[in-house]
């Protein structure tokens, strides 16, 4: 028994490719109108990640600190781009970007970097093996907990604008008048990861530990990647999801405590 | 009561503009109403959320000598209260939404001392509405604006609120902005009245028509 690297030639992808084709047959015959959308999603995969093979291949190789500062920076502003298309009422001007991709910058880069020079510690700091893929899991995570709590908020805010504006005109701040609207938002963004940490291992064995085992770490060095990325991840996700919502809730009023519902398209 | 004007205050209103509304001044005298009509969609509603700040606009308003744009936004609409037509309840409770109500007020309006147990989700429209004003009172104002208060209350209760209302805020000095379309009820409670022409406010002399 050999605990070495199990190589993939490209035709065994090609095999994995194949019995999609067939789903995409089978889906075409039962008339699911999904056949098309199913292989151009598999393309896509496909694509995107043999591009981003070659871009980490070219990034560990140099592992200098622009690349991997540059490398962050674009994963940072392609995830704000993300959050602010998953926004049902997204904030004009910009803002709904702005808020999303500072409150990221603020969570994930502060844990990874904490979660680098403090825990891991691989030298340099900065070594992309570890930087890269961690910055991602977060990145990811918090994103969608960023998304999902401002979505939550202008929704929300949106639809009960004569409670909010009740509470305004007798004499309320901003923020009271804002309050339950505001905890119900942080407690969407938060939800997914508390019930990811919950299922783990009992539902799912999470991706990243398997590709670990997968990669022929020992299973117990695995788990504690793992317990650690998830800890960081609920860290993450929870300050990112704070701060979006925070920022958020402020932006829809203005210095007289107006409630500016035209700030969401 | 001994010192009438001691802890009462005028609600001016300089130079306001909002929508059609242009350069709308107004000066209300402490426990003066002020009856405000004019066809629907003529502006009260925003005149009135005009001057309790809810909505961008220009001009300012004073209350005695403070000035709106040197008073915190908050504390404003905490003076200048402003009853919308249609309230807004948010807890389950009626009593989650009161402080002290007036003493007396729960009665004078048909209500009993449980009311403020009620759920909100089993009260009338009539209800919420007579509610929603005895609501503002229990924040003590130091000025009101009034939209429509009595427009979903039958012709009993509606005479039997604008009058307590009436002898109220003359007996607290409030200074109240009434909007009102009904012309009887104008001539009962109202010191002076405008009506909303095109951009301005005009004065009707009242009692006749």
């Amino acid at each position: 028994m050999s605990s070495g690297l199990i190589q993939l030639a490209w035709w065994e992808l090609a095999t994995g490719a194949l019995l999609v084709v067939a789903l995409a047959v089978v889906t075409h015959l039962g008339r699911l109108g999904l056949s098309r959308d199913l292989l151009v999603a598999a393309a896509r995969m496909g694509l995107q990640l043999a591009i981003i093979g070659l871009v980490l291949e070219a990034l560990f190789s140099v592992a200098a600190f622009q690349w991997v500062a540059l490398m962050a920076v674009i994963m940072l502003l392609l995830a704000g781009r993300e959050v602010m298309a998953r926004q049902k009422r997204r904030m004009t001007g910009g803002w709904a970007f702005a808020i999303g991709t500072s409150a990221m910058f603020v969570s994930s880069f502060t844990v990874t970097v904490f979660a680098l020079v403090i825990v891991i510690g691989p030298a340099p700091w900065y070594t992309p093996q570890y930087a890269i893929p961690l910055l991602g899991m977060l990145l990811g995570n918090t994103m969608t907990g960023v998304a999902l709590g401002m979505d939550r908020l202008t929704d929300s805010a949106w639809r009960q604008r004569p409670v909010i504006e009740g509470r305004l005109m007798l004499g309320m701040t901003w923020s009271e008048a804002i309050g339950d609207l505001r905890r119900d938002a942080m407690r969407s963004g938060m939800i997914p990861i508390i019930n990811g940490m919950a299922a783990a291992g009992i539902v799912s064995l999470p991706g990243m530990m398997t590709g670990q085992i997968l990669a022929g770490s020992p299973p117990a060095l695995a788990v504690k990647y793992q317990v650690l990325v998830f800890l960081l991840i609920a860290v993450g996700t929870g300050f990112g999801t704070v701060v979006a919502v925070l920022a958020a809730s402020r932006r829809l009023f203005d210095e007289r405590q107006r409630l500016r519902l035209e700030r969401l398209s | 009561m001994n010192a009438p004007d001691a802890n009462a205050d005028r609600l001016r209103v300089q130079g306001l503009s909002i929508g059609a509304l242009q350069d709308v001044s107004l000066d209300v005298a402490p426990g003066e109403i002020v009856c405000l009509s004019g066809e629907s969609g003529s502006g009260k509603t925003r005149l009135l959320r005009a001057i309790a700040d809810l909505e961008p606009h220009e001009g300012e308003a004073m209350l005695g000598k403070e000035r709106r744009s040197a008073v915190a936004a908050h504390c404003w609409r905490g003076w200048v209260m402003l009853v919308p037509a249609e309230s807004s309840w948010w807890a389950d409770r009626v009593i989650e939404h009161f402080k002290e109500p007036v003493p007396g007020s729960l009665v004078a309006f048909g209500f009993g001392e449980d009311t403020l147990d009620w759920e909100v989700a089993r009260l009338s429209s009539g209800e919420k509405q007579r509610l929603a004003v005895l609501r503002a009172l229990s924040h003590e104002p130091r000025a009101l604006l009034l939209d429509e208060p009595t427009a979903n209350l039958d012709p009993d209760t509606t005479l039997t609120v604008e009058s307590w209302l009436r002898d109220h805020v003359r007996a607290q000095r409030i200074p109240v902005i009434w909007a009102a379309h009904d012309r009887a009820q104008i001539e009962r409670v109202a010191d002076r009245h405008f009506t909303i022409r095109g951009a301005a406010l005009e004065e009707e002399s009242c009692r006749q028509d």
